[in-house]
């Protein structure tokens, strides 16, 4: 089983490398093998899901190992999709390499599968868990949307055209993406605050305790509402969108990590 | 020697920057500017050619070395600038290099975007006043309608025009790359010069949603407006316009600037940030550059312009490289028409023309009357050169002769025509 995670984590590895060789080359062969590549390790990571799901008897949503390489194939996923019906010209060569730090992340945290603890045993355990951490895949690829838009920007703002000017979709197209992948993750993040609420309910008895994990959901939902509502109304377009989606990720990565290991809560033994 | 006598003195985007070429901006016909430049001591013929990219005095003259520092003062004349810096922004081409530069930029391969096609027409232009004004004479025209047919040459034998052809064509890209689909995307041209009738036309092509034109005689922005499908305003309205369009084209021949940062700042807001995209091709410059400044405002001048054409510059430079080929071997053979004409030249060209004539058809006679003694025949060679030699005496002199108000090149130039010494002149 740890065969398929590493053979998976070898593939992302390598899809990254051909997606930069691609970026720098532009040539489209190059850039169908490493859509193969990539598409290929998706699957093995399916399969490693699959496996050890069935090994430890409950989802696999369990530990920081489990959540950030569940976060991780969301991503992939994700991305692959969006090749389908929504196409981003160079988008691969910056989601690829966030996709191989999470599972470089994931690989160097305990891989053990824990025993459940009675208090996560529940139906709602697959529903929250996937959902929210598919959330923070879309929040991830907007912040790749946040990166490539700053990045092409800056070149067309100071007139030097560099390696990104040719490469980069149009600003409109990134910002576009931005708020595509911001309004699907809101999404995500509300059904996922939503359903954490009724577990809560089920396993705690209370909706809402105020636990840290619970409080910085919150934040950075708000966060989000924040960024969604004032793009709207006030136009925050075009960069500081992007800055935002950056600074929002930040939230979302903190409340992945800087809880459970700083806060600690009711939660910490969670992802 | 004749050739270095032909010298162009000019300032184009290479050599100095839109700060101080707006400070030479010539506007109006070129009479004024050609009257004065030969008004110079030793000038013997001149053609002013004025753009926004360049201003360039091409001229002959007896003293280059003396009319060059007259050349430039005038040219300077505006700017403030001691001789010293004006050489620093300015460039002096002599004899062939003048030659190869002229082809050059009537090739637009000097261009700010090579191949743009409306240096010929430009040129054309200069050339149609300086003809009018009578200040071009046989060297000029020649050297100029010269520069035209290699201009044809360069356009039809390389793809030097294929890509990126002006300006306004990169303006179109970069807009593309800012806002992506242009469909559903509004641009206004400030100024109804020809300029901006290109950009526009360019942006057309490309499917924009809808153009405005403002222009302070509202008659010429009707006229435009008809032509693009789009409505005409006034200039008054500008700031109102401007809180609707996405791209913003302006070529005004204002002296001052027309949008300053104060005003475009509050628009932002109301513009709920979309972002604006400011073209300023005008010289002296109608934007402010602190515009650039603004979140969401992408301000690009004509200098600036030109950094997008570099990104796709070595596709072109293959075919740069077969146009500066062309460039070079009619650079080559206008070298030798002049030199032909020199008088000693031209002296001898007649007479190598007449003896040939003259060999032929004594040899073509004596071939037919076998029956003729020694004596006889050498009679008639003695009469064939007799009559060459009388024909040719009055031509001769009237070349040697020097009035005080000939112009000798003309003389000359004349004097081979009517001997046809110049096959491919016969031509045009």
């Amino acid at each position: 089983m740890t065969l398929f995670f590493q053979l998976t984590l070898y593939l992302y590895l390598l899809a990254t490398a051909v997606y930069v060789a691609h970026f720098l080359s532009q040539k489209k062969q190059v850039r169908a093998v490493a859509r193969a590549i990539l598409f290929a390790g998706g699957i093995l990571h399916t399969v490693y899901f699959v496996a050890r799901y069935l090994a430890a008897g409950h989802t696999p949503l369990t530990s920081n190992h489990e959540a950030v390489s569940f976060f991780a194939w969301s991503m992939t996923w994700a991305f692959l999709s969006f090749w389908w019906r929504y196409r981003v010209k160079n988008f691969g060569v910056f989601v690829s390499p966030l996709i191989s730090l999470l599972m470089l992340i994931a690989a160097f945290s305990s891989q053990e599968m824990a025993p459940l603890p009675p208090a996560l045993r529940s139906n709602w355990l697959p529903v929250h868990a996937s959902i929210a951490i598919m959330a923070n895949g879309f929040m991830a690829m907007a912040f790749c949307g946040g990166v490539m838009y700053l990045l092409l920007e800056r070149e067309i703002k100071k007139k030097k055209f560099g390696i990104f000017y040719s490469r980069l979709p149009s600003l409109e197209a990134l910002d576009n993406l931005n708020q595509h992948c911001l309004a699907l993750g809101f999404l995500l993040l509300t059904l996922g605050i939503i359903t954490g609420s009724a577990w809560a309910k089920q396993a705690w008895g209370a909706y809402w305790q105020w636990d840290p994990k619970e409080t910085w959901s919150l934040i950075t939902w708000l966060i989000y509402a924040a960024i969604l509502h004032q793009r709207l109304t006030m136009g925050w377009r075009r960069r500081r969108a992007a800055i935002m989606a950056i600074v929002g990720f930040g939230a979302v990565l903190f409340t992945l990590w800087g809880v459970t290991y700083l806060l600690g809560g009711v939660h910490s033994y969670v992802g | 020697m004749l050739a270095e006598s032909i010298v162009i003195i000019g300032v184009n985007h290479k050599t100095a920057p839109v700060a101080v070429r707006e400070k030479l901006a010539f506007s109006g016909d070129c009479a004024g500017p050609l009257l004065t430049l030969m008004g110079i001591e030793g000038c013997r013929e001149c053609c002013f050619l004025s753009t926004c990219n360049r201003v360039e005095v091409i001229f002959v003259a007896s003293d280059p070395a003396a009319a060059a520092v007259a050349v430039r003062g005038f040219l300077f004349a505006k700017s403030g600038l001691a001789d010293s810096e004006a050489q620093q922004y300015s460039y002096l081409y002599q004899g062939k290099d003048a030659v190869a530069h002229l082809y050059n930029v009537a090739a637009s391969l000097d261009s700010m975007v090579v191949g743009e096609p409306q240096i010929l027409g430009q040129l054309k232009q200069a050339y149609r006043e300086a003809v009018e004004q009578k200040t071009t004479g046989a060297i000029l025209n020649r050297l100029l309608h010269k520069s035209f047919s290699v201009a044809k040459r360069v356009r039809t034998e390389t793809n030097i025009g294929g890509s990126a052809v002006s300006i306004s064509y990169a303006a179109v890209q970069l807009a593309k790359k800012i806002f992506g689909n242009l469909q559903d995307k509004a641009v206004l041209l400030v100024g109804a010069g020809e300029m901006a009738e290109l950009a526009a036309e360019h942006l057309v092509k490309q499917g924009i949603g809808r153009v405005i034109v403002a222009n302070r005689t509202v008659e010429r922005a009707a006229k435009l407006a008809r032509e693009f499908n789009g409505t005409a305003v006034g200039l008054a309205e500008l700031t109102t316009q401007l809180a609707e369009v996405d791209i913003l084209i302006s070529s005004t021949g204002a002296t001052d600037l027309i949008l300053r940062k104060d005003e475009v700042k509050p628009l932002m807001r109301q513009r709920k940030n979309r972002p604006l995209f400011l073209i300023d091709i005008a010289v002296p410059r109608d934007l402010d550059p602190e515009l650039n400044d603004l979140d969401n405002v992408y301000l690009y001048d004509i200098d600036d312009l030109k950094n997008v054409v570099d990104v796709n510059k070595a596709e072109r430079e293959k075919e740069a490289m077969r146009a500066e080929g062309i460039v070079a071997a009619e650079v080559v053979k206008f070298g030798q028409w002049l030199e032909g004409m020199e008088l000693a030249p031209t002296i001898t060209a007649i007479r190598q023309k007449a003896n040939a004539i003259r060999e032929a058809e004594v040899a073509k006679t004596l071939g037919m009357l076998k029956s003729l003694s020694e004596n006889e025949r050498r009679s008639v060679e003695m009469l064939a050169n007799a009559i060459v030699n009388k024909l040719l005496h009055d031509p001769m002199v009237f070349l040697k002769n020097t009035a005080p108000h000939d112009n000798p090149q003309l003389k000359l130039d004349f004097v081979r025509q009517l001997f046809g010494l110049d096959k491919e002149s016969s031509e045009q």
